[in-house]
């Protein structure tokens, strides 16, 4: 009795790590030794075994043989319960449940809450009723049938399953309509499942072939389908030649795909190794040969055997030299990539500017220096004596060109502007002049210019030669228009050079104003005369170079200094006035990077300031806001204003819609799962009948709740 | 002889008037003179089709495209904001249909120049109340006067040299106030409200009320000549005999900035209304450009070989025009800084002033000329108009929303009927020429909370609009060098892994190659559509000039 007392309370203990919620019962039986809340069992220590209780089994003699065999089984077999897992792991494996079930119960809200957060405006409390009028069906659903005559109407109604409003068919109607009858529904049964299983034979055989590795099967495939090709193509050239045509193109296609490719040309790994073999091995010189063959076929041109003119046409073809067939380059407008490096460049224009004459000259030093020379002494004898210096101390420059400084070569970049500028100048003043009438003079100048073109100067004191050399011609021109001529004529001889930076900066031709009253009706001889006066009157201040000089004293201020770190080495004198070393210099001058170009760059009468203005930056964005990639994006994105200044009303309330309204007064309720669920679903389901009967509705009202209801259940005991 | 359309007679519709759209933009929304005119049409419908497509007038900028590979976040926020910006600009469009008036026009008989008619046929010809408009204000004794309208272009105020000044609401000729400050005066100028003035006397700038009563005597500001005030800015800048150009903050009286332009005596002044930058004119013939955020000038630009007489600078901050002693008139595209056209005037232009809708009226000795379509590529022939007067003239200024041209010269002051000067739609919220005390009075709040501060002055209005770049890639290099990374960076493509042996080196290449400069590619592909399709248009021309005759049939084509 004691030893089942212990077994029951051993599998009591198990029950109890299985259900470790349920309290334990106390025992109220009297024992020897009774513990406050449990009982204490004597001699817990050692073990009972089955065979214990089993050995009365035996002996005694009322148990049937059955049960008897029974037990013997059960002692001899060895299976053990297993151990009940620890209290970690369980609450582990529950937590993992736990977490998953939880995990789907959430995500469910996920679309919504990703909906309002990306809804431009939420209106609280949600689902309100719509303001404003409202269709009759939505009225008349909340009105309830009470009197016994509408209670009849109605009842008469719904019986016929009439129509209430826009639906012409009742539903039962629409149902009938739906509905097939039970043959053609089984015919139709049939064949959807003979189609289905014809399928996925289908599949599994194309599977079963793809899967296969033999190249021996594969080639023999090809060439069995090549030839069932063939014939098809053979008979369709009779039957559908529309169809054979567009064959032929795709047969046009994949030679043009041969062509391009090195896919049978031997050339690859394989062919190479199989070239290493061929020489021995019959087989693999053989496999070579058909590849070749096999690009030989590829390429071959489809002959169209039609009209005889396309035959002879075609022979003419096959005498025709092999480079013909050579891949043609390729030239698609549209992608320039093909192009690579195919495309030539466009010649250049004819005119020489000094730059370029710069790096011709470098080629070729000498000649160039002898060049230089000649044209010098020409220089010389068209020119004045007392030019003569300059051109001297020029010549000296030139000998010594291989000691070129910084100094020097930024007189020749600034000539080179100058330069470039004077052209553009004289262009666009030439097409003036040839709508004033008078054209010759510029484009003599130009001419003028271009054939000195190659004289190179690297000094201020020799644009002023050049000028000297150029000028004369413009000046001596007859006709020019009274202004222009006055304003060239007038200007004393010295500033000349200033002259041409007079024509640079302001440029527009001025045009006479014809007036209505006569006092102020100028006389052509008076007006010139007035004119000399204005010219003198201003000789002194010359505002064209004042402002040449200016804006050339800004763009200096703007250019970053060059730092000379250079210092005197041993055994090297030092003190001002030396030049050190051109390695020393190389190494030892810092240049910095020059800035972005100025905006006024090409604006040679204007001077726009480079200084970053500061104060606007304190009220500017500085940092992008999430969503926006690069600035352009943040700024398209800002550019239309809100203020109601630039916008109408309605675009301004549209525009500045606060991103949560909420209604005064009103309870905002959390969201429940049923609101938005619901809204789906009648959203996705179609409208019932608009109105119903009052008892229909309740009962229906009825359903819908108790499936709510057993919703929530489900999910209480999920 | 016609005349057309003055719009004075009309009774004004006030504070429920809904063009809006129509203001002098602060930021970057250009005034669109030209789009009045052209919708003058009863089928409504067709005109609500027609801007269903937001016309170019009511363009804001360019559109953005939603990048290849961008974010889910990004599209929908580029999209959103698209969306506002069209639907902001249909709206515009539509609204302007609700522009209720035209601009007038003068337009002679066949053989008749409209600058031979005399302003007294004009005054006979149109109704009583336009013609009473043209008036002369005999003044000889404290001549020649200068003059200012006011905003709403009621009030008018003149200050002869020798210390008249009176304020005149004009069209009822009821004089408000007057008196002799016994200095001479060189210029006046309204402030923001029609209740208070500036006076620039000999020595110091003055400010006086409606009534004539001093209410500060600003000794800051020395030996003023000319004035210009920033209506949007609160801003009274002036500049001075010594070369100062100091700024005033008139509503809250603190001078902003002054700056030493050191270019000598600066009588030459303008103000471009569109971006509230000063422009000065200077005797050694330059144009700066200045505003009080910079001690140096903005842009410098060379304009005549002589002194700068006068400027002027149109409503749209587009057009400038000089005169200048060399006695040429220059149009300018201030937004390129490149000169447009120029004229020779044989006397040259003393004054210049431009009116509302780009009529330029210029001073030449005793008569004033006024030029139409000055502000286009199209250089001028022959004056729209011209009046001329006894004595020299000192000021020239349009009246607003009037077709009226005030002349103040030694002799006095005359008003003239110029067709076609005055902007015919007025916003009632901004400038109401009807406004009762009570409007200004609310008007007056409105402006003052909406006040643009004065380091908003730049050349480029929208400059708040944009992102501070400096700033901006400062940060990104700071960024970039705590992450580790380019956050902004595009992340480079990855080929996916492919099985079977299609994952080869080539093949990853391969596969690279085809979507490399992507972003480039698509604008060598643009440039390269445009090409051709420019080559196909000159075909065709050069095509149909070369067929010349055409056939019968081609008068059915389009």
């Amino acid at each position: 009795m004691q030893n089942e007392n212990l077994v029951q309370i051993s599998f009591f203990n198990q029950l109890m790590l299985v259900h470790p919620r349920k309290k334990q019962n106390e025992r109220s039986e009297a024992s020897v030794q009774v513990s406050e809340y449990f009982v204490n069992a004597e001699g817990t220590g050692d073990k009972v075994n089955l065979s214990d209780l089993l050995g009365t089994v035996e002996k005694t003699s009322g148990a049937s043989n059955k049960t008897k065999k029974q037990l013997r089984n059960l002692q001899s077999s060895k299976e053990t319960l297993e151990l009940p897992l620890n209290k970690q792991q369980t609450e582990k494996i529950q937590r993992g449940i736990a977490y998953e079930k939880t995990t789907a119960e959430v995500s469910c809200w996920k679309n919504i809450i990703l909906q309002n957060q990306k809804a431009e405006q939420m209106v609280f409390p949600l689902n309100q009723e719509s303001s404003g009028p409202k269709r009759v069906e939505q009225v008349v659903a909340g009105w309830k049938v009470q009197t016994p005559l509408e209670q009849e109407i109605f009842r008469l109604l719904h019986g016929s399953r009439q129509p209430v409003n826009d639906p012409v068919l009742t539903p039962v109607e629409e149902q009938s309509l739906k509905a097939m009858s039970l043959e053609e529904a089984k015919i139709r049964r049939a064949e959807l499942q003979k189609a289905r299983a014809l399928q996925s034979y289908y599949e599994a055989k194309a599977k079963r072939e793809k899967k296969i590795k033999s190249k021996k099967y594969h080639k023999v495939q090809n060439k069995a389908k090549r030839k069932d090709f063939l014939k098809q193509f053979d008979e369709m050239v009779k039957t559908n030649p529309e169809g054979a045509l567009e064959e032929l193109k795709k047969m046009e296609l994949s030679r043009m795909e041969e062509r391009m490719s090195l896919k049978h040309q031997n050339s690859g790994k394989w062919a190479k190794s199989k070239a290493i073999m061929a020489k021995y091995d019959d087989s693999a010189r053989k496999a070579m040969q058909e590849q070749l063959q096999m690009n030989k076929d590829l390429t071959q041109k489809m002959v169209v055997p039609s009209d005889d003119e396309h035959e002879s046409i075609e022979e003419g073809l096959e005498t025709v030299p092999d480079f013909v067939n050579d891949p043609e380059t390729v030239i698609d407008p549209v992608n320039p990539w093909m192009r690579g490096q195919l495309t030539h460049e466009e010649p250049e224009v004819s005119c020489v500017t000094a730059e370029e004459v710069q790096t011709a000259e470098e080629e070729n030093e000498e000649e160039e220096i002898i060049g230089e020379f000649e044209r010098k002494r020409k220089l010389r004898q068209a020119d004045e004596e007392d030019l003569i210096p300059t051109e001297e101390e020029h010549v000296v420059e030139v000998s010594d060109k291989e000691e070129e400084d910084e100094d020097e070569e930024e007189d020749v970049s600034e000539f080179n502007t100058l330069f470039r500028l004077m052209r553009s100048e004289k262009t666009r003043e030439g097409s003036n002049q040839t709508r004033g009438g008078l054209n010759t003079a510029g484009e003599e100048d130009e001419e003028g210019l271009l054939s000195e073109g190659q004289i190179r100067v690297r000094s201020i004191e020799d644009l002023e030669v050049l000028d000297e050399v150029v000028e004369p011609r413009a000046i001596e021109e007859p006709s020019a228009p009274q202004t222009a001529a006055a304003e060239a004529t007038s200007e004393p001889p010295h500033k000349k050079k200033r002259e041409i930076n007079l024509k640079e900066v302001l440029t527009k031709e001025a045009k006479a104003v014809r007036l209505p009253f006569l006092p102020t009706v100028v006389d052509e001889e008076e007006r010139d005369e007035q004119i000399s006066i204005i010219k003198e009157a201003f000789a002194g201040d010359d505002v064209i170079s004042d402002f040449i000089k200016d804006k050339s004293r800004q763009e200096a201020a703007g250019r970053p200094a060059v730092v000379d770190l250079t210092l005197p080495g041993w055994g090297e004198w030092g003190g001002v006035g030396l030049k050190p070393p051109r390695w020393k210099r190389k190494r030892f001058r810092i240049k910095t990077a020059p800035p972005p170009p100025r905006q006024d760059q090409k604006l040679p009468d204007v001077i726009i300031s480079e200084k970053r203005t500061a104060s606007v930056a304190s009220h500017q964005v500085s940092q992008l806001p999430f969503p926006f990639q690069n600035t352009a994006q943040f700024e398209s994105s800002i550019r239309t204003p809100i203020g109601s200044t630039w916008n109408t009303q309605t675009v301004v309330k549209n525009m500045t819609k606060p991103k949560v309204v909420t209604k005064l007064g009103a309870i905002i309720e959390p969201m429940v799962k049923e609101d938005f669920i619901k809204s789906k679903t009648t959203a996705a389901g179609g409208k019932g009948a608009a109105i119903m009967l009052g008892e229909n509705r309740r009962a229906k009202e009825g359903t819908k709740r108790s499936a709510e209801n057993k919703k929530k259940k489900s999910s209480c005991g999920c | 002889m016609l005349v057309f359309g003055f719009w004075t007679t009309k009774i004004c519709n006030t504070r429920n008037c809904f063009n809006k759209i129509v203001l002098i933009a602060l930021f970057s929304l250009t005034f669109h003179c030209n789009g009045f005119a052209s919708i003058v049409c009863p089928d409504l419908k067709k005109i609500l089709t027609k801007f269903d497509s937001p016309s170019r007038w009511f363009m804001l900028g360019k559109k953005c495209k939603v990048p290849a590979g961008a974010r889910e976040r990004l599209k929908e926020a580029i999209a959103i904001s698209e969306a506002m910006s069209e639907h902001a600009q249909k709206q515009a469009a539509r609204y302007d249909l609700l522009l209720p008036e035209d601009a007038g026009f003068l337009e002679g008989d066949e053989d008749e120049d409209t600058n031979t008619i005399s302003q007294a046929d004009i005054a006979d010809a149109v109704d009583i109340t336009s013609g009473s408009k043209y008036f002369n204000l005999h003044l000889s004794q404290f001549g020649p006067y200068r003059l200012d309208y006011s905003r709403t272009g009621r009030n008018l105020l003149v200050g002869g040299k020798k210390g008249h000044v009176a304020c005149i609401d004009w069209q009822t000729k009821d004089l408000k106030c007057e008196m002799n400050v016994m200095e001479t005066v060189n210029d006046v100028k309204w402030l923001h409200t029609e209740a208070m003035f500036a006076v620039a006397q000999k020595r110091w700038l003055y400010i006086y009320d409606s009534k004539g009563v001093e209410l500060h005597c600003v000794k800051k500001f020395n030996d003023v000549l000319r004035m210009q005030f920033l209506p949007y800015h609160f801003l009274l800048a002036t500049a001075s005999a010594t070369g100062f150009l100091q700024y005033l903050d008139v509503s809250i009286g603190k001078e902003v900035a002054a700056i030493c332009t050191k270019m000598g005596r600066l009588d030459v002044m303008a103000q471009n209304p569109h971006n509230a930058v000063i422009h000065l004119g200077h005797p050694n013939g330059t144009v700066s450009l200045w505003s009080p955020n910079q001690k140096e000038s903005l842009v410098k630009m060379l304009c005549h070989r002589g002194a700068v007489r006068s400027l002027a600078v149109d409503k749209t901050g587009t057009y400038m025009v000089t005169s200048g002693l060399d006695r040429k008139l220059k149009v300018y595209d201030i937004r390129a800084f490149k000169p447009l056209h120029s004229c020779f005037l044989p006397a040259g232009a003393s004054c210049l002033s431009l009116s509302q809708r780009g009529l330029l009226s210029a001073a030449t000795g005793e008569i004033v000329q006024v030029y139409q379509n000055v502000l286009g590529s199209n250089p001028v022939s022959k004056p729209y108009m011209a009046h001329r007067l006894r004595g020299q003239i000192w000021g020239l200024a349009y009246c607003p929303f009037e077709d009226v041209l005030g002349i103040g010269h030694g002799e006095g002051f005359t008003s003239m009927i110029v067709p076609g000067a005055g902007e015919p739609n007025f916003d009632a919220l901004d400038t109401n020429p009807y406004r009762s005390h009570k409007q200004r009075q609310e008007w007056e709040v409105k402006a003052l909370l909406e006040k643009v501060q004065p380091e908003l002055i730049g050349l480029d209005p929208g400059q708040l609009s944009k992102v501070d770049q400096a700033s901006f890639e400062q940060r990104h290099k700071e960024q970039i060098e705590a992450l580790g990374f380019d956050p902004l960076a595009k992340d480079k493509f990855k080929p996916r892994t492919k099985k079977k042996g299609r994952s080869s080196a080539g093949a990853i290449e391969k596969r690279k190659r085809k979507v490399a400069h992507e972003d480039q590619r698509d604008e060598i592909r643009q440039s390269v559509q445009e090409r051709t399709e420019r080559e196909k248009e000159l075909k065709e021309k050069s095509n149909e000039k070369k067929l010349g005759n055409k056939s019968t049939l081609d008068r059915f084509r389009k």
